[in-house]
């Protein structure tokens, strides 16, 4: 779930261990303290990554026995119109939601550097992170209600018409992706300011004797210094924002007329209210694959591995 | 674990690297700061005035709601919300204060969730550890490999091994039982495999050694030495892993539904999907949703600076 950093070790000793008289390594002892790690490695990770496969070139559906259908599953995703209106509305968010959190976070990281070094600020901007989707869903949903929520009273008094951010199929994606950009800014912010971290601060002292105004010695020091690690924090928000799920569910469950039906909503439908799990399975190995494809073209983009501070 | 929650590798940087001082440059221009300070407190209010919502509303009186809907303090302070969720109205005394009457009984979802967050928590912490003392501290050939391959795990989609994992826990008979909802992160994950490896990779060798001349085994350096020195970490994680844990919907939804077992994210949706279209319980809702963060929050408040220090980043993938 969730991204922190270990404490630092104790000692930052990685050498190899001098040559001690044992016979034939540890494996013994390696195997005994792997056991449980493994069975659960085995039994609830790659055994099901096969068998999830295996489910989508069948025709599963768990109350009769599937057979093998072949590349069936993927024929029928390729010109089901529902799987592409899916795909389309999870990329909507995604586009939403990535654009708008990651722009705020530089900002608030950048704020955050500049003008405070308290603890409970960060930890205040952090809260919302380790609220559950559900809860934040759900305290939005209120706020945002047509009738009494408490942002269409505001909107009212600076006389905007009351909204329907659920009901309207224009902007129920983008609420949705606002409320989690409301539960991810603090984490992202954080992870970029950790970046900030590690710039030396030599480099904006040459820049600021050099006369570089703060918006400049952001755009010509802060931002390409930290490319590395924004190229990171996006392929891990991004792969994460792709799987949007809890907050459809419980406020829109993919309405108005699927306008929200996310990709993840799709495949939970089809494999737990249809019974349908080889299509289901088919489509979740897309999405895989989608993941996969997605964060290398980022990798590549951003050229994560090469730092501009050369 | 979580499905929509991004996932980051962190490698562990000496405390004094991500917490030095701050480039220290001349202070800006007044109205900077200025205009600075109040961006942050426009984010910071907006960050908590969901918070404050929730509770202003959760002790308010649901009849009132409508009337008083621009009101910053409870439209007619009650408990009688609270009353509703934790099952102790009848159901025509909940209907009267505009409840929406279906069955609820929050004491049993809180327990459930606890039930789940600890088994999950405490077999995952141990077993993770014990995984990388394995990885860490031994040697045995084809160990790289091994580890490779477990963290390969961290790249696959939470959907596409729950559709298997589902039909599993439903051969072996154990839908809508707490193993199904704990299991499958019981045994390890490979984050936090991950997280105590690093950690144990810098643990000084002396000190083992020092142990095994005694002649102690692999197993009493793991419990006397590694697990006591690497107890910060461990708590941070046990931290990260129960909230996890707690928060965690899609999984409990499919497997966990029956009210014997369902735990407070299932049953914050199912309330949800109760409550009438045209006269929702918000009060009883936002009570509810309380009763469901408030345990995280004040985790959260004593142990946030630890928390709050330890996110960092410098990546691993």
């Amino acid at each position: 779930m969730t991204v922190a950093t270990p404490p630092a070790p104790p000692g930052t000793d990685r050498r190899r261990p001098p040559p001690r008289p044992r016979r034939r390594g540890d494996l013994g002892a390696a195997v005994l303290f792997l056991v449980p790690a493994t069975i659960g490695f085995v039994v609830f990770y790659l055994v099901p990554a096969v068998r999830g496969a295996w489910f989508s070139l069948t025709d599963y559906a768990v109350l009769a026995p599937g057979s093998f259908v072949g590349l069936e599953n993927y024929r029928r995703l390729a010109a089901d119109p529902q799987f592409w209106n899916a795909m389309g509305v999870t990329a909507y968010y995604v586009v939403i939601n990535i654009v708008v959190q990651t722009l705020l976070a530089i900002a608030l990281a950048v704020l955050l550097q500049r003008m405070t070094r308290s603890i409970l600020v960060r930890g205040i901007a952090l809260l919302p992170y380790f609220v559950a989707n559900v809860v934040v869903a759900l305290v939005w949903y209120f706020m945002l209600d047509y009738q009494i929520g408490v942002v269409n009273v505001l909107l009212g008094y600076v006389g905007v018409d009351a909204q329907a951010f659920f009901g309207d199929p224009a902007l129920a994606i983008p609420t949705i992706a606002l409320i989690n950009v409301w539960r991810h800014l603090g984490y992202t912010a954080l992870l970029l300011f950790a970046g900030l971290q590690t710039i030396s601060p030599q480099v904006y002292e040459a820049a600021a004797i050099d006369g570089a105004s703060a918006w400049r010695q952001f755009r010509s020091i802060t931002l390409p210094l930290l490319r590395p690690v924004l190229a990171l924090v996006l392929v891990v928000t991004v792969t994460g924002s792709f799987q949007v799920f809890d907050t459809v569910a419980v406020t829109t469950g993919g309405g108005p007329v699927d306008a929200t039906r996310v990709v993840y909503l799709y495949i939970y439908d089809l494999a737990f209210a249809q019974l349908d799990f080889g299509y289901a399975s088919a489509i979740s190995v897309v999405l895989f694959v989608v993941l996969l494809v997605v964060a290398i073209v980022q990798l590549r983009l951003l050229r994560a591995n090469e730092s501009d501070n050369a | 674990m979580s499905t929509t929650t991004p996932r980051t590798l962190a490698e562990p940087a000496p405390p004094e690297a991500s917490e030095h001082r701050p480039p220290r440059r001349r202070p800006p221009v007044r109205w900077q700061r200025v205009l600075g300070w109040a961006a942050l407190v426009v984010i910071l209010l907006i960050t908590l005035f969901p918070f404050y919502w929730m509770l202003r509303t959760a002790f308010s009186d649901n009849r009132a709601l409508a009337a008083q809907a621009d009101n910053l303090l409870p439209a007619d302070f009650t408990l009688d919300a609270f009353r509703r969720v934790f099952g102790l109205t009848t159901l025509e005394e909940s209907l009267a204060q505009g409840g929406a009457g279906g069955r609820i009984d929050f004491w049993l979802y809180l327990r459930n969730s606890v039930v789940v967050a600890t088994s999950i928590t405490v077999g995952q912490v141990f077993f993770s550890a014990m995984a990388a003392f394995a990885f860490a501290r031994l040697h045995w050939r084809g160990r790289d490999t091994v580890f490779a391959v477990f963290l390969s795990a961290l790249m696959v989609p939470g959907i596409f091994t729950a559709i298997p994992n589902f039909v599993l826990m439903k051969e072996l008979g154990l839908l809508n039982t707490f193993p199904a909802l704990v299991l499958p992160t019981f045994f390890m994950t490979p984050f936090a495999v991950f997280f105590v490896r690093q950690f144990l990779l810098g643990v000084p060798r002396e000190l083992e050694e020092a142990a095994m001349l005694d002649g102690a085994g692999h197993a009493r350096v793991f419990l006397r030495i590694m697990l006591p020195m690497a107890s910060a970490p461990i708590t941070t994680l046990a931290v990260l892993t129960y909230i996890a844990a707690w928060n965690e919907y899609f999984w409990p939804l499919l497997v966990g539904q029956s009210e014997d077992v369902r735990v407070l994210t299932v049953a914050l949706g199912i309330f949800r999907s109760q409550t009438p279209q045209g006269s929702p319980d918000w009060s009883g809702l936002m009570a509810a949703t309380l009763v469901a963060a408030l345990p995280i929050v004040l985790l959260f408040v004593a142990l946030g600076k630890r928390i709050v220090s330890s996110i960092g980043f410098t990546g691993i993938k």
